[in-house]
Order: C-alpha cells, then sequence, then structure tokens
C-alpha cells in the first residue's frame, strides 16, 4: 500500500499538530476526567479505539459516500463504535466505566474524532488515515496521562493510584475540582506552545 | 434523481450494518453487564455483614429487601436506596438489624459527588460512621465536631450537602421500610 508520508502523518498527532495542545480540540473530556491519571489513561484508550475504527472504515468507503450526506454517515459510523466501546468498558471494567459515567457516551461529539474525519481521512489513503489516527489517538491519550497525573499527584498525593507524597502533603483539593483542569491545562499549553517557537526559531537559524 | 437514490440508499446501508454491529455487540456485553450488576449487589451485601453465607432476595411493597442469613439464622435485611447528591444520584446499599434500629453498615455503589470533596462519603472513614448507627428517631448530622449521641454522624468537612444527602436517602428509605416490614408481621 502506497504510504510515503507515513512517519510524517504519525509524528505529527505526537508533537506539532498535537490534538489537545496545539488545535485545542476535545476539551469536554480533557478537563473532565483527568482527576485521576487511570480514568485520563481509559478515557484516551477509547478515543483511541473510536478514532482508529473509524477512520479505517470510512477511508475504505469515503468515495461510496455523497458529499451531501457525509456528515450523517461519519456520525452513524462514529456513534456505533463509541457504543461498542461503551458496552467493553460496561463489560470488562465496570468499576473504571462507572467513573467515565456519560463521557464514554459523549465520545460521539468529540471534535477531534469528526475532525479528523473532515480533514483528514476523506482526502487520504486507508494506510495514511490509520496511521493519522494511531498518532493523534497516542497524542490524546499522553497528554490526558500527563494531565491526570498532574492533578492526582498534587490532588491525593497519588500517580496510578501509587503514593508518590508522603503522609505530610496536605492534598491541594482545588487539582481534583475542574478549577485545577483548568489550571493546569493552561500552564501545559503554555509551556508546550513556548517550547515549540523555541524549538522552531532554533530550527530557522 | 440519481443523487438522490445514492444517498438514500448509502444512509440505509450505513444505518443496517451499524444496526447489526450493534446487536451483536449488545448480545456479547449485556449478560457481562448484568453479571457485574449482580455482583456489586453481592460483593456489598457480604461486605455489609460479613458473618453471611447467603442472602434472599424479596421485594415488599415496591421496595427490594435482601435478607442475609448465617445458616439460616436472620442477620439483618439489606437494600437499595437512591437519590440525588450534590452532582447526581447517590445510590447505596445499606444494612440494618431485624429489629429494623440500628444500622449494620453502608456501601456507596454509585455516586458523582465532587472528587477530594463530596466523594469521600465514599471512603472507610465516613462509612465506617454508620456501624451501630441508631435509626431512631431519624439520623442526624453534626458539622466539624464528633458526634455526641448514637444517631448522630459526623459530616464531611466541606461536603455538608453531600453528607445530608446520605443521611435523608436513609432516613427515608428506612422510614418506607419499617412501615412496610410492620404491616409484614
Amino acid at each position: 500500500m502506497h504510504c510515503k508520508n507515513c512517519g510524517k502523518e504519525f509524528c505529527k498527532g505526537l508533537w506539532r499538530e498535537n490534538p489537545i495542545f496545539f488545535q485545542v480540540l476535545g476539551m469536554c473530556p480533557t478537563l473532565a476526567v483527568t482527576t485521576k491519571a487511570l480514568f485520563g489513561f481509559s478515557m484516551g484508550m477509547a478515543t483511541t479505539f473510536v478514532l482508529i475504527s473509524s477512520s479505517l472504515v470510512i477511508s475504505c468507503i469515503r468515495k461510496l459516500v455523497p458529499p451531501q450526506v457525509r456528515i450523517a454517515t461519519f456520525t452513524v459510523i462514529i456513534a456505533t463504535f463509541v457504543t461498542c466501546a461503551d458496552y467493553f468498558l460496561k463489560a470488562n471494567f465496570y468499576t473504571i466505566s462507572k467513573e467515565l459515567g456519560p463521557y464514554v457516551p459523549l465520545i460521539v461529539v468529540n471534535c477531534i474524532i469528526l475532525g479528523r474525519q473532515e480533514a483528514f481521512v476523506s482526502k487520504h489513503s486507508v494506510a495514511e488515515s490509520f496511521v493519522d489516527a494511531v498518532g493523534m489517538g497516542i497524542g490524546f491519550s499522553a497528554v490526558l496521562v500527563l494531565l491526570g497525573s498532574i492533578r492526582e499527584l498534587l490532588g491525593f498525593g497519588t500517580i496510578f493510584y501509587y503514593k508518590i507524597l508522603g503522609e505530610g502533603f496536605e492534598n491541594w483539593v482545588i487539582m481534583a475540582l475542574p478549577a485545577g483542569a483548568f489550571i493546569t491545562l493552561g500552564f501545559l499549553v503554555g509551556l508546550f506552545n513556548w517550547l515549540n517557537s523555541k524549538l522552531t526559531s532554533a530550527h530557522k537559524i | 434523481m440519481r443523487k438522490t437514490i445514492q444517498m438514500i440508499s448509502v444512509l440505509t446501508i450505513i444505518g443496517l450494518v451499524s444496526g447489526t454491529v450493534l446487536v451483536f455487540t449488545y448480545k456479547y456485553a449485556n449478560p457481562l453487564i448484568l453479571d457485574n450488576q449482580k455482583n456489586e449487589i453481592k460483593e456489598a451485601i457480604f461486605k455489609i455483614f460479613p458473618k453471611a453465607d447467603t442472602y434472599e432476595k424479596d421485594i415488599i411493597e415496591d421496595s427490594v429487601i435482601f435478607r442475609a442469613k448465617e445458616g439460616g439464622k436472620l442477620l439483618g435485611y439489606a437494600f437499595l436506596a437512591e437519590g440525588n447528591g450534590y452532582q447526581g444520584a447517590i445510590k447505596m446499599m445499606a444494612g440494618i438489624e431485624p429489629n429494623l434500629e440500628t444500622l449494620v453498615g453502608i456501601e456507596i455503589l454509585e455516586s458523582q459527588e465532587t472528587p477530594g470533596l463530596g466523594q469521600e462519603i465514599t471512603e472507610e472513614e465516613f462509612k465506617a460512621q454508620f456501624k451501630g448507627l441508631m435509626t431512631s428517631p431519624k439520623i442526624t448530622y453534626v458539622k466539624n465536631k464528633p458526634p455526641e449521641r448514637p444517631n448522630e454522624i459526623r459530616a464531611v468537612t466541606g461536603a455538608t450537602v453531600s453528607s445530608s444527602a446520605v443521611v435523608s436517602i436513609l432516613n427515608e428509605k428506612i422510614k418506607k421500610l419499617k412501615n412496610a416490614l410492620q404491616k409484614l408481621r
């Protein structure tokens, strides 16, 4: 299969076009479920699964779908995979699924997924779409785990339920609240954009 | 016209395929999900009544109760109670002695309270207060000081709404149960 840009398409999801830091998409699950690293990880995995499966299916049928009904078609396909993911979590990871609550079904309206289908998959081959989806999925999950780890560390003194900070540490309750999500995300987005501008300006010289 | 037919047929086919996929997913997942829910209830009952070896489900006036037994001897009743918390529904399992006066314990099954504050109601420290708690005339809570009376618990600091929700959900359900069981006797 033809895929000469695969390396590039994969890496852009991790850094240059990272869905959270540089595209600022999919904010709802990013802010809502990252109270603990494990929830961020589960959410990232569920989203990655939906992203990869729907990218694969849509890139296969993209030439058959008339442009007028493409959004409706994409939404039905995405919703099907989301429902499968939701049932799978409920069946095999019951406690996690209870913690994530309505945010798993809400992957349907995650703009990363529909955004990728519109911006990338509908113009590229199956192999490129697959690589793009894997890159975006990993990029998204990595940020959720990072955000979840920071909030869990400061809010509960643990990471993945593993005690890091000693008994003397007073938990910062705000980090477990929505405000903590905004604060952490704001700092991270700022930091990564600053790093990126440093890197690109160094590149030019 | 050709365009219209193409649009209709694409949407129909996608709909049919999605529907089929969902049917099979549901068939695979639903028994597992039901099992999970049953296990959750079972675990909660045995956690509240560690000595129990069996329990029987019974329905008394539209409320489900579980009779927890140890070798045929009735240890108490376990029942589900549900109501509104601070952010969403709180669902819990509670155990009460056969005289309906003393609580044996509670387990929170579902809650969407604020992490770090209201979610403390799921911690052992809060739940342990309900062991041996008197239910008459009704359960009450106190703030920022240790409870004095046998029907008092201490609310979680910074989460009075969640704590009082647990208390009022329990009170309501216990009242209902008392009425229902008294009629039965």
